[in-house]
Formats: C-alpha cells, sequence, structure tokens
C-alpha cells in the first residue's frame, strides 16, 4: 500500500544523499588542493558550502512538513528526527572543510618542507572513510557499518593527539616553524572534528535502525510524567 | 510504578459473539491513576474488551465471556455478583454523546445516584456540581441546571456523560472512541479533562487516533484479531515497538 508518507520519505532521503554527496565532494577537494597545493581546488570548496546551506535549508523544510502533515510514528519517526541531526552534522562538516581552506590558503603561501605531513595525510583519509561510511550505513539503514565508523573514532582522535605534540616539538625548536606549525595543528583539529561529525551521524544511523540512544552510556533521559 | 498495586487485573479475558471468538484469552493490569489506551483496526476486539470490563458485553444477544476481571480486589464475573451493579458503578463514556432524553442536566448527572437510592437534595446538588466541575462544565452550565442536557452542544453533551459516570465515584471510568464525533476544540477540552480525571480516577479508553493515544496516556495496548499484540510504555510503543505488526499499524501500513 503507497502512504502519502511514503513519496516524502523517499524524497527527504533523496534530498539527504545528495547533500552527503556534495559533502563528500568538499573533503576529496580539500585534500586535493592540499595534495596540489591549488588555491583554485579551495575555490570550488568555498562553491559546495553554499549548495550545502541551501541543501540544508531544504531538509529541515522537508522534516517539518513531514513532522506537521504526517505525524509520523516508529521508525518513519525514528528516521526524520535522525536526518535532522544528520543534516546539522552534514553542514558542520563542510564548515570544517572551509576551515581548512582557509588554514590551507596560508600554507599554499608559504609551504614549510620540512613539516612532516604523514600524520595529517593518514588523519585525512581516514575521516573521509568515516564518512562515507557514516553516509553508507545511513542510505542501508546498517548499524553495523555505523558501529564501525564510531570505533574508528579513537584512531583519528590518536592522530590528531599525535600530530599536535609532534608538531608543538617542532615549534619549541624553530621559531620560523610557528606559523605554519599553528595552520597544521588547526587543520588536524578541523579533520578530527570532520571525524566527531561522522560518529554523530553514526550514533543517528543506530538509533534511526533499532531506537537505541548509545551517545552517553550510563546516562538516562530525565523521565516526566504526565 | 512496580510497586504500585493494580487497580484492575484481567487474567484469560475470552469473549464471544456466539462462535465468532472476539477477545482472546487477555491478560493485563491497569494501574491507577493513570490513562490507558487500547489501539487497533476495527474489528480487532478492542470495544468488546472494554465492555467486558463493567459486564456490558453479555448484554448482546449470544454474547459471552470467560476469564477473570478483578477490580479493587473483586471478581467482577464471581459467583453472585450483580452486572446492573457494576454497570452503575463502573461507567462507560461512548462515542456518541448519550444524555438521558428528557432529563435535564442535573438529573442526568443525578441519575446514578438516584439509582442507588440517594434523594437527599443537599446531597445531590453538592455530587451533582463536584462531577460537573470534575467534568469541567461547571461553569458552562451552572446557570441552566435544568434545561435539557440534550440541549447542550456535541461535546458538552459528552462532558455531561463524563459527569454522569463521575458522580458515582467509579474507580475506572471506559471511554469507547470518546472523541471520534467531536471537532478539534472539543476533542482538546476531552483531551485536557481526560488529563486531569486521572487524579481522581482511573481512564481506559479506546480510541482510533493514535495521536491522542500518544498524548494523553501512559500506557498503550495494541489489539489485532481478538489478541494483545503489545502492550508497554506509550512513549515505547509509539517510538520504538517491540513487535512487527504493531510499527506497521502506526505507521498505516495496515488497518
Amino acid at each position: 500500500m503507497q502512504r502519502n508518507i511514503d513519496a516524502g520519505l523517499a524524497e527527504l532521503k533523496q534530498h539527504l544523499v545528495r547533500m552527503a554527496g556534495l559533502v563528500e565532494a568538499a573533503i576529496e577537494k580539500v585534500t586535493l588542493a592540499w595534495k596540489q597545493q591549488s588555491l583554485e581546488r579551495l575555490k570550488e570548496v568555498y562553491e559546495i558550502e553554499n549548495q550545502v546551506n541551501a541543501a540544508h535549508l531544504q531538509i529541515d523544510a522537508d522534516c517539518l512538513r513531514l513532522l506537521a502533515t504526517q505525524q509520523p510514528l516508529a521508525g518513519e519517526l525514528r528516521l526524520i528526527l535522525a536526518t535532522i541531526k544528520m543534516n546539522n552534522d552534514l553542514e558542520r562538516i563542510v564548515d570544517q572543510t572551509v576551515n581548512i581552506g582557509h588554514n590551507l590558503e596560508h600554507f599554499v603561501r608559504a609551504p614549510d618542507a620540512h613539516l612532516d605531513l604523514t600524520d595529517l595525510e593518514k588523519i585525512a583519509s581516514e575521516v573521509k572513510t568515516m564518512v562515507r561510511g557514516s553516509i553508507d550505513a545511513f542510505v542501508r539503514q546498517d548499524e553495523m557499518l555505523a558501529r564501525s565508523v564510531i570505533r574508528s573514532d579513537d584512531y583519528v582522535d590518536d592522530l590528531k593527539n599525535s600530530i599536535f605534540t609532534e608538531t608543538l616539538a617542532r615549534i619549541k625548536k624553530d621559531q620560523d616553524a610557528v606559523e605554519q606549525g599553528l595552520n597544521i595543528i588547526l587543520i588536524a583539529r578541523n579533520f578530527e572534528r570532520i571525524g566527531d561529525h561522522a560518529t554523530n551521524i553514526a550514533e543517528d544511523v543506530i538509533f534511526s535502525c533499532s531506537g537505541e540512544d548509545i551517545r552517553h552510556p550510563g546516562l538516562n533521559a530525565t523521565k516526566e510524567s504526565k | 510504578m512496580a510497586d504500585v498495586q493494580p487497580i484492575v487485573k484481567v487474567e484469560g479475558l475470552n469473549a464471544w459473539f456466539g462462535d465468532v471468538h472476539a477477545v482472546k484469552g487477555i491478560t493485563i493490569d491497569f494501574l491507577p491513576n493513570t490513562v490507558t489506551a487500547l489501539i487497533g483496526p476495527s474489528g480487532c476486539g478492542k470495544s468488546t474488551f472494554i465492555r467486558c470490563l463493567n459486564r456490558l458485553h453479555e448484554e448482546i444477544e449470544g454474547a459471552s465471556a470467560s476469564g477473570r476481571v478483578v477490580v479493587e480486589n473483586n471478581d467482577i464475573y464471581g459467583a453472585g455478583v450483580d452486572p446492573v451493579r457494576i454497570r452503575r458503578k463502573i461507567g462507560m463514556v461512548f462515542q456518541k454523546a448519550n444524555p438521558f432524553p428528557g432529563l435535564s442536566i442535573f438529573e442526568n448527572v443525578a441519575a446514578g445516584l438516584k439509582l442507588a437510592g440517594i434523594r437527599r437534595r443537599s446531597l445531590l446538588q453538592d455530587v451533582v456540581r463536584r462531577s460537573l466541575e470534575g467534568a469541567a462544565l461547571w461553569d458552562e452550565v451552572k446557570d441552566k441546571l435544568h434545561q435539557p442536557g440534550t440541549s447542550l452542544s456535541g461535546g458538552q453533551q459528552q462532558r455531561l456523560c463524563i459527569a454522569r459516570a463521575l458522580a458515582v465515584e467509579p474507580p475506572v471510568i471506559l471511554m469507547d472512541e470518546p472523541t471520534s464525533a467531536l471537532d478539534p476544540i472539543s476533542t482538546a477540552k476531552i483531551e485536557e479533562l481526560m488529563l486531569s480525571l486521572k487524579r481522581r480516577t482511573t481512564v481506559i479508553i479506546v480510541t482510533h487516533n493514535l495521536q491522542q493515544a500518544a498524548r494523553i496516556s501512559e500506557r498503550t495496548a495494541f489489539f489485532l484479531l481478538g489478541e494483545m499484540v503489545e502492550f508497554g510504555d506509550t512513549t515505547q510503543v509509539f517510538t520504538v515497538p517491540k513487535q512487527k505488526k504493531t510499527e506497521q499499524y502506526i505507521t498505516g501500513r495496515f488497518g
């Protein structure tokens, strides 16, 4: 039986997947900009941000309309609630890529050949995988994949800490490396935040699939009686 | 809530219309001072079920019931129990308001007490006022208590029926789709009333309006083909139902 809500939910998913595609493209382009030392690629990232912002508004409007007109329940209610939150996380991911872009502009203009960028490449690659995994988990409603995304977050945190430690050590030894070192730290921090947003998305996918809220282990929602 | 004793305990309740097995072995507890919603598609047995809770079901020719229904520690299907007394004590509010025709607003509310032999005017006045206040109707009718009950609007008539049920201080009020014939404003008033009613009684409501069940009840039971498929905390039933059939019903995939 085709219900009124089916078309609305299909359209909502389609909009979210399209937005997720733009977000992945932004991460890809900012990574390429860095590898190619290309300011042109960064312009593309900034253009994508505008499209993502429009999608952000569109998806909120879709959710509001479905809540108001269809009064969804059970799995459909959880899906819409999760989508509202994922929509915010995706928009924030693009903001982080723009932040990375701003830091890269300084870096591209005055590269420092002595800085070791191995861990930065690793963290970029890892968060790209996390974002892709969280979106695939949403599309397939795959709880197992979502859980594997969440497990990756610890590795990303370790990489960020390692980059902080090594870069600080370099800055302490060489005053000329302060500016670029700071850029590296900020870029690492932005990539790590992208990992956090991918983790949030994966948590929302689990909630959407099973109703289990895994965000704050050991805590329960404060319950008010009717 | 775990240590609260149920006010109504139903054990293995079956109901038939002739050979048709309409309610199949239902076991459920109702906690005092709560609202419990019964949901399910038409013909699932939920109305028949609540009509067994005040022995109204057996009034239909060929209808029968078995099992135990214990209200305030008394088995209402026990030997020697007078079903008429049970029906007087456990009121029911129906889909269509049914004030007694020809009786005034006052007489409608006082009818149950008069049947119980209470005649003292001051006591009747006191109970009528308290019942109408309890049904959130007093302010609207206090100056026309001797006008016919049928002169009121649909929503007011439904609240009059609730006042009539409240007058005998029932342990439980049964409601069978009490707002399905009302406009949204009257529906909102009845829903608000149900939330306040639970301070003095226990409400069991059959409703087809899932949002209404979600708004007003603490616990919800889902009935299908005479069986109770799921019973639980209302928020859980409407957000993370345990049974696939419940999910399919509340998301409109059948029913």
